[in-house]
């Protein structure tokens, strides 16, 4: 089975962010990158799949400057037999994205193609389905658990209040769902086997796109609490503030 | 509280190489997920969490600086000390574990080890199927280990040693021992050899040494050999002399200075998060002039330690890394951590005597760090000896 994963490069979720000096994009220095927490669950799933299968290839794809390719390293430390980064300055149109992954991904001979379900950089949840649909293959979005039988995919979906089952053929392309699996981490003798591994490195140039960030700007600071007082004596004073101030009861 | 940060205040991140970090990060990630959560409780219940070190293994972390075609990492010294610093920033009494695994018993095997010795032995270890121990120290020879009376009586067909070792971390759960032992005359600390014994031999002993206060969540034994019978390739032949145990300290000594230096940051990180959350008079006590003097100290003293161990593991890698050296390193991380400790555990208040807080359990093992591999005072001795020329042992 041959597998590719695409992966994004995005600051960590526990990073304090700043703005950037042109109010459009988050200043970067002292910033810590990470793969796309998703992607993780996409990557994960691409080795187990392959190490069922006893044979095939896993490939990382990611589109980014040169320092992604830290984050393709770290694919390649979890176990991924080559990494693909297409040179390229990151974008807000994810369409342009899909185009010029898709480019590439076309001729692969892959028989999956994954995906994280969103970056949590963006929550734009665009590149895979696009990409899904440029390459006119079936897309199953937001699996939380998988079932690959010969070209048979069968994959669970949860939707609100529930469990969707959907079935597909491959080739086809899934984005992947918190809960479908546990990311290993890489282990030491990965690292340093990553480092000999081929990661190819193709410029693309990507087309101007249709969508254009205005600005950024971080949810406003919450207020501080306030103490109304403590034990059966405060709870007048609570509810009173719960209804004319909060407006929740 | 949030996760852990750890400090860097001078940038330290950038001297390091990507796979430093990411060494580094796989070990965090590691210590978080699956230490984390249990070592309050396995301190207090006195409880050597030995179901963790199959997952150690598996990541690479056991002799992770040894050769690959011997099942290790093959990673370099500078990645070496990050892996012993984020296992002490978990705890003294795992990265002791991972200390004497690695520097005490796979390196003397792989210094000191015939190729058959090597080959049968280590990639054993690094996979954690088998856990070593290492018995230099006796009753009454701690800081003077040449004056050891443990002997090896070389027969017609092996050896047979005698003795007592003392203060053994994994002992009880060894199942091989790396056991220095005199082959002739008891004044000699020239014939100090070193025998590789496994653990079920005839007449070997272990016993847990029980009532310490101080790295609890790590085994510590007592060994006793009576008539145990080895063959003649039990001897590590390379090893000859004091020099040979005092070579592995230098190794074990090495991981020691990162591994203080995990242990001050994790204090350090408890103490900042605590102090700007814990509110009295109205503010936070990290806004008063007493706690911030306690914290700037601390970051102070984090920092300089950074950037020596650093320095240290880039001479270790480059091949020019002295003895010496290493006794500053160890003296002064392992000081440093020790009031880090201390400052932050009284930082915390009343809450910093609970086990759900670290910076005691830390303070406590410290101790233990402070007074192993070569005493603080020992160590003073050796940077005397070695700026005069005069030794004052």
């Amino acid at each position: 089975m041959r597998i590719a994963v695409c992966l994004k490069r995005v600051p960590d979720t526990t990073t304090k962010i700043l703005i950037g000096a042109d109010g459009k994009s988050i200043d970067e220095s002292g910033v810590k990158f990470v793969p796309n927490p998703y992607d993780e669950y996409a990557l994960e799933e691409a080795l187990k799949l392959k190490e069922a299968a006893g044979s095939g290839e896993t490939v990382v794809y990611c589109l980014g400057g040169d320092a992604a390719q830290e984050t393709i390293r770290t694919a390649l430390a979890m176990g991924f037999d080559r990494g693909v980064l297409l040179q390229a300055a990151p974008t807000a149109d994810g369409f342009e994205v899909a185009k010029a992954l898709a480019a590439d991904l076309k001729d692969g001979g892959f028989d999956l193609i994954l995906f994280g379900k969103l970056a949590v950089d963006d929550y734009n949840h665009q590149v895979g389905v696009m990409v899904a649909e440029l390459l006119e293959r079936p897309c199953i979005t937001a699996v939380s658990h998988l079932v690959v039988a010969g070209t048979a995919v069968t994959a669970e979906r949860e939707i609100e209040g529930g469990i969707e089952t959907v079935t597909a053929s491959l080739p086809a392309v899934l984005s992947c769902e918190k809960g479908l699996n546990t990311p290993r981490l890489p282990s030491l003798k990965g690292i340093m086997a990553a480092k000999k591994k081929p990661l190819e490195l193709k410029p693309v140039s990507l087309g101007a796109g249709s969508v254009t960030v205005l600005g950024l700007a971080l949810p406003p600071e919450r207020k501080p609490g306030q103490i109304v007082g403590e034990g059966p004596d405060a709870v007048p004073a609570l509810v009173r503030l719960l209804r004319e101030d909060a407006g929740v009861i | 509280m949030a996760s852990y940060t750890p400090p860097d205040f001078y940038q330290i991140e950038g001297l390091l190489a990507e796979e430093e970090r990411a060494v580094r990060d796989t070990v965090r990630a590691w210590v978080e997920e699956h230490l984390m959560p249990v070592i309050g409780s396995c301190y207090v219940e006195g409880r050597f969490p030995r179901e963790l070190v199959p997952g150690l293994a598996d990541l690479g972390v056991l002799g992770a600086n040894l050769p690959e075609e011997y099942g290790c990492a093959g990673l370099n010294n500078v990645a070496y000390g990050l892996i012993m610093q984020e296992l002490e920033r978990g705890d003294s009494g795992i990265r002791s574990f991972a200390s004497v695994q690695g520097a005490l018993v796979m390196y003397p095997i792989h210094a000191f080890g015939s190729e058959d010795q090597r080959r049968h032995w280590l990639p054993a270890l690094a996979a954690g199927r088998v856990i070593g121990c290492f018995g230099l120290t006796e009753p009454d020879y701690g800081s003077n280990p040449g004056g050891m009376i443990t002997t090896a009586r070389e027969t017609r067909d092996g050896w047979v040693l005698n003795g007592a070792k003392m203060w053994i971390t994994n002992g009880s759960q060894a199942g091989v021992a790396i056991v220095w032992a005199k082959t002739g005359d008891l004044k000699d600390p020239k014939s100090i050899r070193g025998f590789i014994v496994p653990t079920d031999t005839k007449g070997f002993s272990a016993r847990d040494q029980k009532g310490k206060l101080s790295l609890r969540a790590s085994d510590t034994s007592e060994l006793v050999l009576q008539d145990v019978v080895l063959p003649r390739d039990a001897l590590l032949p390379g090893s000859g002399g004091l020099k040979s145990p005092l070579q592995c300290l230098t190794q074990a000594r090495y991981g020691i200075a990162w591994g203080a230096l995990g242990a001050a940051m994790a204090c350090y990180d408890e103490a900042l998060r605590y102090g700007k959350q814990r509110v009295m008079f109205e503010r936070p006590i990290a806004q008063t002039q007493i706690q911030q003097v306690r914290l700037a100290d601390m970051i102070t003293e984090i920092t300089k330690a950074q950037l020596l161990v650093l320095q240290l593991g880039r001479l270790k890698d480059a091949g020019t890394m002295t003895p010496q050296q290493v006794s500053l390193a160890k003296r002064n991380n392992v000081d440093m951590a020790c009031d880090c400790a201390r400052e932050a555990r009284r930082l915390l208040g009343a809450n910093g005597i609970l086990a759900e807080y670290h910076s005691m359990r830390h303070m406590a093992n410290l101790e233990s760090v402070y007074t192993y591999e070569g005493t603080h005072d020992m160590h003073t001795l050796i940077l005397g000896e070695a700026i005069t020329g005069l030794g004052a042992y």
